[in-house]
């Protein structure tokens, strides 16, 4: 419909002023598109001269080699050791200066995420239904979250009667722990991690089961039905959805051979495959199960916010509130940078790694992981509890078992068959692929082999309290 | 000898196992001796840490700190009555007769070992576990999973709706 048939509202002159991105780039400052283009220019020339001496063989393990933040820290180690000072203190000093700067770099990553994440969010889902979003606030609205912590700051700090103090006041931090610590093992670059524990794969899974006794707290100490509601559905969820989890990682684990995370990143740069294109179905589990971990959208009932106020935390006001809101933030990142580990290759992009910095690499993938989240967000409506339930222990957890067994007998194949990489992987995959869809059309079948699915019956609960009768009796 | 920061790590960790420890059992509200005991457990896992039994340490967190607190939770919040002052309570001769003999019982052991074991150079103990339990004790791995499942099967059981008579037991 041309827009003259209909009167000019503020809107629609809003919308029809509205000018591109590139029409606002090109009428800023002239002191500000010159600095623009000179930093643009030093820019390619930089990369171009790093690929140079990527070529020539100058840049390998050198402390300037930017590409691995790694190197600097081995070198530093080296100086210190060869400066002949007390072997004591050099040793306490080559752990002490990378361990404070790595935590240094985790918690500034979270923390710069927790500044622009509200706003990529509430920008990317205002896109999605057609609206503008936060744009008042600074340049494109990029200080709303500032403000939004300002405000959070200044609220008044409101504790229910009959709460227990000490176990209120410690969940907002005690949540934090695990999302900073979930970090640790990621690897950011071939040496760039900040712990590269044997047992990463196990250290992500005891990470993530850490969040659940803060919740509890929190809806306890709260003296709210609400809170404890909340807290109850989130935990009920969290135990379940462990095992889906637990069971996509050792898929993982069996095919790559290996508990390292770096080594399983490796194993897929070496491959040259993506483990979600041989495990889908793990990869695909691991995605929605973490959504739930995280309380993200199509899952996020242990707050759902039209049902029982905000969950866990109803009773919670001002900064507290917003630190729970912030540790979703951060976990979701988490969950981006680990789901890019395990299944989409981690900080390798078949040989690209080599030119650019593979923390760009991971931070481009675990962008584009949030962006699913967002996306699945602004698209998909919440779970029924007992539907979020159901589908983990009678969908989710059976059908990843069975895919399970089939990943551990073909990588014993794997192991002995020495075939050329396309051909076995491929096979692999195909099997996996056609094994996943058929199981699950199967155990569909015969889930609701006695269920109409025409005529889906009431929920128990509404049967009990008669809502749909109830209303037809009111209406006569 | 150890490089100072194991020393210092051990030193902070056990400080937190016996402070949380400590606190465990002078707190009068069971919900916070529940917070405190995972903290102990928590710092248990760090001592295991520096002793290189990372995966050791690692199974602490996750089935103590994590499946058991939220066990004990579960097993609090049925009790009722639970986060009433319960420091007096007539079972306080017998609990510190029973810590007292588990203390001197562990002491004796811990003085009559001899510790100077030879050390064996490993680099990850995850690949000698996996052997191990899936080697030599795999009869032992295998008789803990079917009890297992036996559990999971009998709490099936405790809670299963009869095809029968399937109101019971939905609306109560």
């Amino acid at each position: 419909m041309s827009s003259d048939t209909r009167p000019a509202t503020p809107m629609s002159r809003q919308i029809a002023e509205h000018r591109s991105l590139l029409d606002r780039a090109l009428g800023l400052p002239k002191l500000v598109l010159v600095a623009l283009s000179v930093a643009l220019i030093g820019f390619v020339i930089s990369q171009i001269l790093i690929g140079y001496m990527v070529v020539s063989g100058q840049l390998d393990g050198k402390w300037y080699d930017i590409r691995d933040f790694g190197n600097a820290m081995v070198s530093l180690s080296d100086a210190i050791n060869s400066s002949g000072m007390d072997s004591r203190i050099a040793s306490t000093l080559t752990y002490l200066i990378p361990t404070l700067l790595g935590a240094t770099g985790i918690v500034s990553v979270v923390g710069g995420w927790l500044l622009i994440g509200p706003w990529a969010e509430r920008r990317l889902l205002a896109k999605f239904q057609i609206r503008q979003g936060p744009n008042r606030t600074g340049p494109f609205g990029l200080l709303q979250s500032l403000a939004d912590a300002l405000k959070l700051m200044q609220k008044e700090i409101i504790i229910p009667r009959g709460a227990d103090r000490f176990l209120y006041f410690a969940p907002p931090i005690a949540v934090f722990i695990p999302a900073i610590l979930g970090w640790a093992p990621i690897p950011w670059s071939p040496k760039m991690s900040y712990a590269d524990l044997d047992v990463g794969v196990l250290f992500v899974i005891a990470i993530s089961s850490l969040g659940v006794l803060a919740v509890f707290m929190a809806g306890w100490a709260s003296n709210n039905h609400y809170s404890l509601l909340g807290a109850m559905r989130t935990i009920a969820m969290m135990i379940s959805y462990e095992i889906p989890i637990s069971v996509s990682l050792l898929a993982v684990v069996l095919l790559t051979g290996s508990t390292k995370l770096s080594e399983i990143v490796m194993w897929q740069s070496e491959q040259g495959v993506w483990l979600i294109m041989l495990i889908p179905f793990a990869a695909l589990a691991f995605l929605f199960a973490s959504t739930a971990e995280i309380n993200r959208t199509p899952n996020d009932i242990g707050e759902a916010e039209s049902e029982i106020v905000a969950g866990f935390y109803t009773e919670y006001s001002g900064m507290k509130a917003g630190l729970f809101m912030a540790v979703e933030l951060g976990n979701a990142i988490l969950v981006g940078a680990l789901m890019s580990t395990f299944f989409l290759g981690g900080y390798t992009f078949f040989g690209l790694e080599t030119w650019i910095p593979g923390y760009l690499i991971l931070a481009t993938k675990i962008g584009l992981v949030y962006f699913l989240f967002v996306w699945i967000r602004a698209t998909l409506p919440r779970f029924r509890l007992d539907q979020l339930m159901g589908f983990a222990w009678k969908f989710l957890i059976p059908v990843s078992i069975a895919l399970m067994f089939l990943t551990a007998i073909e990588s014993s194949i794997l192991v002995r068959w020495d075939a050329p990489s396309f051909l076995s992987l491929g096979l692999i995959a195909l099997v996996n692929v056609a094994a996943a869809v058929g199981l699950t059309f199967v155990w569909m079948r015969v889930l609701f082999r006695d269920t109409d699915l025409s005529a889906p019956p009431a929920p128990i609960l509404t049967r009990k309290m008669g809502g749909l009768q109830a209303a037809k009796v009111l209406r006569g | 000898m150890d490089s100072p920061g194991i020393v210092i790590g051990f030193y902070m960790m056990a400080g937190l196992v016996l402070g949380s420890g400590t606190l465990v059992f002078l707190a009068r509200n069971l919900l916070h001796a529940l917070a405190f005991l995972v903290i102990s457990f928590l710092g248990m896992a760090g001592l295991f840490l520096t002793l290189s039994a990372d995966f050791i340490a690692m199974a602490q967190i996750l089935i103590y700190a994590g499946s058991i607190s939220v066990l004990m939770v579960f097993a609090v919040m049925l009790t009722p009555l639970a986060s009433r002052d319960n420091g007096n309570t007539i079972y306080v001769l017998p609990g510190l007769l029973a810590a007292g003999g588990i203390a001197t019982f562990v002491g004796f052991l811990a003085l009559d070992t001899s510790w100077s074991g030879p050390a064996t150079d490993f680099t990850t103990t995850i690949d000698l576990i996996g052997n191990l339990l899936l080697g030599k004790y795999v009869l032992a791995f295998e008789i803990a999973s079917v009890l297992l499942l036996f559990a999971l099967i009998g709490a099936i059981m405790l809670v299963q709706i009869s095809p029968s008579d399937p109101e019971e037991g939905e609306g109560r």
